[in-house]
């Protein structure tokens, strides 16, 4: 399959995709929907997938070739990589990212044309045509700015190399997941429009989106985690997050997507909280496409910036002026006309994911405030500033904090109007837990105590929260247990999900807690032989030898720890590539049970020794943990829809999914 | 009142994309070096393997010069040496080499096959040199005036657009002063 096959079909996807937005918006704009034009555009979604996948395909063919002729792979494949990092250089380089990024899209646009037809047609064809407008930008861009698939005579006889801190397992699989979860949050975007130009936020409405905007949060999640991982063992500097732009640009959209998988549940189960819904699913969107701006354009610089072209940031401004500022003025003009229907208390589970809300969206500001700020400063007084992780830590801990806090005790309180007394009968074990915990803490920690307590016990009342909302609704120990295993396969994965992903939240922030509060550092001037202490161990450097990869020369230092009898030994790597003239570093770990030794060195330029920095990082396996059982709380509750509002359904006959077509 | 309520996220976003927009048009890479209008570090440099004469600090004195970080692994010093041969070629202005943790022999090596631009190359094996000057990555020139002093630094590549738009009329005004 020749290079060109894949540009002609991505070619013909972006005809199609701009003749399907024509037939469904036109439709829908006048009124007047043909049904021969609407079902093209129901369809058009997944020729235009098949399409991107026969293009993205054809790029992974040439990179898995290594065909030099293809500009793309000559910068930035080599014949001496190995195989599957071949394959997985397809997205490793801007373009071949943004074809993956669009492969996502209009994979997610196909989806929607084929499982949405029990949503009212008028909702589904607009929200498709916006869909396929965000297609027709983005296949736009790459065409234009970016194009994947240019040749280059004479052939090269060999290429220049991916960048080699890409040349790793989790780097290959970060990006599909983070995109999975930004370009995810496109189609609760298309929903919010579609509401807002037909006027009409209900119920039904926000079952459809629902699994939407889980499914992208869940991805994302995953994205965020594995990415986190990456920095943790390749970067070599002891940390799991450093509030690098990039990072920021990840959690932004996740932060926004938390707000807005909480506010459409307002919506589904209490028909309120219409406005804030929309402009959640907006803004999750927004600051995706923000992120991609900001990998992109160069405005930021990071180590993870791709290629730097401001034309290309042009582009993606333009997408972005045109996609939010197009959203939020439809927003402006229309939102008065989703009201509610539901009443509010303010001691009521809807009352609680209100704070929450408000509460997500101030940490997503400092977020964004901490992120832009070096570009405010610059662009208002030309001055180059860099604000770093301790603006993040003395701000945003404190606001994930009062979250965590609110989130344990949200989940026991009942929606509509919440009986106080006996929500602070349920909240019971989870206070005693968490002041239990908290005295622990307090006696037995070495240093950081009050921080240490406040935050263990926080943990504590977050876990004990969500495991006895379970407990509550099973009636655990109250009942019967073949009365409680009933129970607890009646429960809806919704709340299930909301427990596991609370849970886990608990559990990621022991690790968070641990390892910033109490983790144990050490830097030494070490040659072999050398012995040094972190955390109680005697950390002896036993040799250093050189060695050679497939396509880099290495230098792999091996230790060996020793702690009260116990012995074992680790080795980490330094990994020098010539072709890109480029270092990367394995570090040596080695986990302690739930913790990690973990020893990164670096270059041995004074001849004198190897500078060594050895970590001793508390609790950190409970950081990976915690993200994994918080995604799979996000599986979970997406797996649990349609059946939920049964008794809705009931009430209610005009929610029934399956309308009066319109044509 | 709702009304303009609702105007707040546009009117947000208003803000936030001039930002964005005007943040195009700078380069955040280009960070300004501690270095300028500071007298340039003092080295003294061996020379690179195959070559007789290394660099010291001394030799760049009294004139107006450029110093140039370079070496064989950096794919963009590729891109850069024609624009140094033509300059050198034309006499334009003394370019002082500093070769930037090269592997010994692959320094002259390069050379020998593209070309010598450089007045004298002082070689930098471990990098000692190139931290005191604060270098970020290869390639990267310091302009040094008269006096010793670092005047300007070109983070990334020179290229012909470059020197005649930016540092041919900046040498000049150095030269004048």
């Amino acid at each position: 399959m020749t290079p060109e096959i894949g540009h002609f079909a991505l070619i013909l996807a972006f005809a199609i995709a701009i003749a399907q937005s024509l037939a469904l918006l036109g439709g829908a704009v006048t009124g007047n929907a043909d049904e021969r034009f609407t079902s093209f555009g129901r369809r058009a979604s997944l020729i235009v997938f098949g399409l991107t996948l026969v293009s993205f395909l054809s790029l992974m063919n040439a990179f898995g070739h290594s065909d030099f002729s293809v500009i793309n792979v000559y910068e930035n494949s080599h014949s001496a990589k190995p195989f599957i990092y071949k394959l997985t250089g397809t997205w490793g380089n801007h373009e071949g990212s943004m074809l993956l990024w669009v492969l996502i899209l209009t994979l997610f646009s196909g989806v929607l044309a084929a499982q949405g037809r029990a949503a009212p047609r008028e909702l589904l064809n607009l929200t498709l045509g916006i869909q396929s407008l965000i297609i027709v930008a983005f296949i736009a861009f790459i065409l234009f700015t970016s194009n994947p698939f240019e040749r280059l005579f004479p052939t090269p006889t060999d290429g220049t190399g991916l960048n080699p801190l890409l040349q790793d397992p989790g780097l290959a699989i970060h990006p599909p997941f983070l995109y999975l979860g930004y370009v995810g949050f496109s189609v609760p975007f298309s929903f919010a429009v579609a509401a807002l130009i037909r006027g009409k936020a209900d119920t039904v409405w926000a079952r459809l989106m629902r699994p939407w905007a889980l499914i992208a949060w869940t991805f994302l999640t995953i994205g965020i985690m594995l990415g986190s991982w990456w920095a943790y063992y390749e970067l070599g500097w002891g940390g799991w997050w450093a509030w690098d732009p990039v990072e920021n640009a990840s959690f932004m959209p996740w932060l926004a997507g938390t707000a807005l998988i909480h506010s459409i549940r307002v919506v589904e189960r209490r028909d309120a909280m219409k406005g804030w819904a929309v402009l959640l699913a907006i803004t999750a969107f927004s600051l995706s496409l923000v992120g991609t701006f900001l990998v992109r354009s160069g405005v930021i610089t990071s180590v993870h910036a791709f290629a730097v072209d401001p034309a290309r940031g042009v582009f993606i401004l333009a997408i972005l002026v045109a996609a939010v500022g197009g959203a939020l003025t439809v927003f402006a003009a229309r939102a008065n006309s989703l009201t509610p229907t539901g009443a509010f208390a303010p001691v009521s589970r809807e009352g609680a994911l209100v704070v929450n809300n408000a509460l997500v969206l101030t940490a997503c500001t400092t977020v964004f405030v901490g992120t832009f700020y070096p570009l405010f400063i610059d662009v208002l007084s030309g001055e180059k500033i860099s604000v770093g992780a301790p603006y993040f830590n003395l701000v945003f801990t404190k606001i994930a904090g009062i979250t965590l806090a609110l989130a344990g005790a949200g989940t026991l309180l009942a929606w509509k109007r919440a009986n106080l007394s006996a929500t602070i009968r349920r909240l019971a074990p989870a206070a005693l837990a968490a002041v239990v915990t908290g005295v622990i803490v307090l006696v037995i920690a070495d240093r950081e105590r009050v921080t240490g307590a406040i935050g263990i016990a926080l943990v504590a009342w977050l876990a004990v929260g969500a495991i006895s909302e379970i407990a509550f609704r099973i009636k655990l120990f109250r009942a019967p247990v073949s009365d409680s295993v009933k129970r607890a396969k009646g429960l809806p994965g919704a709340a299930w999900g909301a427990a596991l992903s609370h849970f886990g939240l608990a559990i990621f922030a022991l690790g968070a807690i641990g390892i910033s509060l109490w983790k144990t550092e050490t830097v030494a001037l070490m040659t072999e032989g050398d012995v040094a202490e972190v955390a109680g161990y005697s950390v002896t450097l036993t040799s250093v030898e050189r060695l050679r990869g497939p396509n880099y020369e290495a230098e792999r230092a091996t230790f060996s720890a020793q702690k009260k009898g116990e012995k074992f030994s680790l080795s980490g790597e330094r990994r020098y590539y010539p072709i890109r003239g480029m270092e990367t570093s394995e570090a040596a770990i080695r986990a302690q049970g739930l913790s990690d030794l973990y020893i990164s060195f670096g270059e041995n330029t004074s001849g004198r020794g190897w500078p060594v920095r050895l970590f001793f990082n508390p609790f950190v396996a409970f950081l990976w943990w915690g993200a994994a059982v918080t995604a799979l709380g996000g599986f979970v509750a997406f797996a649990d829809r349609g059946r939920k509002p049964a008794k809705l359904r009931k009430k209610n006959p005009a929610a029934k999914p399956i309308e009066v077509a319109t044509a | 009142m709702k009304r303009l309520f609702l105007l707040v996220p546009l009117a947000l976003f208003v803000v936030v994309g001039a930002f964005l927009a005007n943040g195009l048009t700078r380069d955040p890479s280009n960070m300004p070096s501690q270095l300028i209008d500071r007298p340039l570090p003092e080295f003294d440099l061996s020379a690179i393997e195959g070559m007789e004469v290394g660099l010291s600090s001394d030799d760049i004195k009294g004139q107006v010069a450029l110093l140039n970080v370079f070496a064989s692994w950096c794919v963009s010093c590729h891109i850069e040496h024609p624009t140094l041969m033509a300059l050198a070629a034309r006499n334009e202005i003394p370019i002082y080499g500093l070769n930037w943790k090269e592997k010994p022999g692959d320094g002259i090596a390069w050379l020998n096959r593209l070309g010598n631009p450089y007045t004298l190359i002082g070689d930098d094996q471990n990098g000692r040199v190139a931290i005191d000057l604060g270098v970020t990555g290869a390639p990267e020139t310091f302009v040094i005036d008269k006096q010793g002093r670092v005047r300007f630094r070109v983070a990334g590549p020179i290229t012909d657009q470059y020197w005649t738009d930016v540092l041919a009329p900046m040498i000049e005004d150095l030269r004048r002063s």
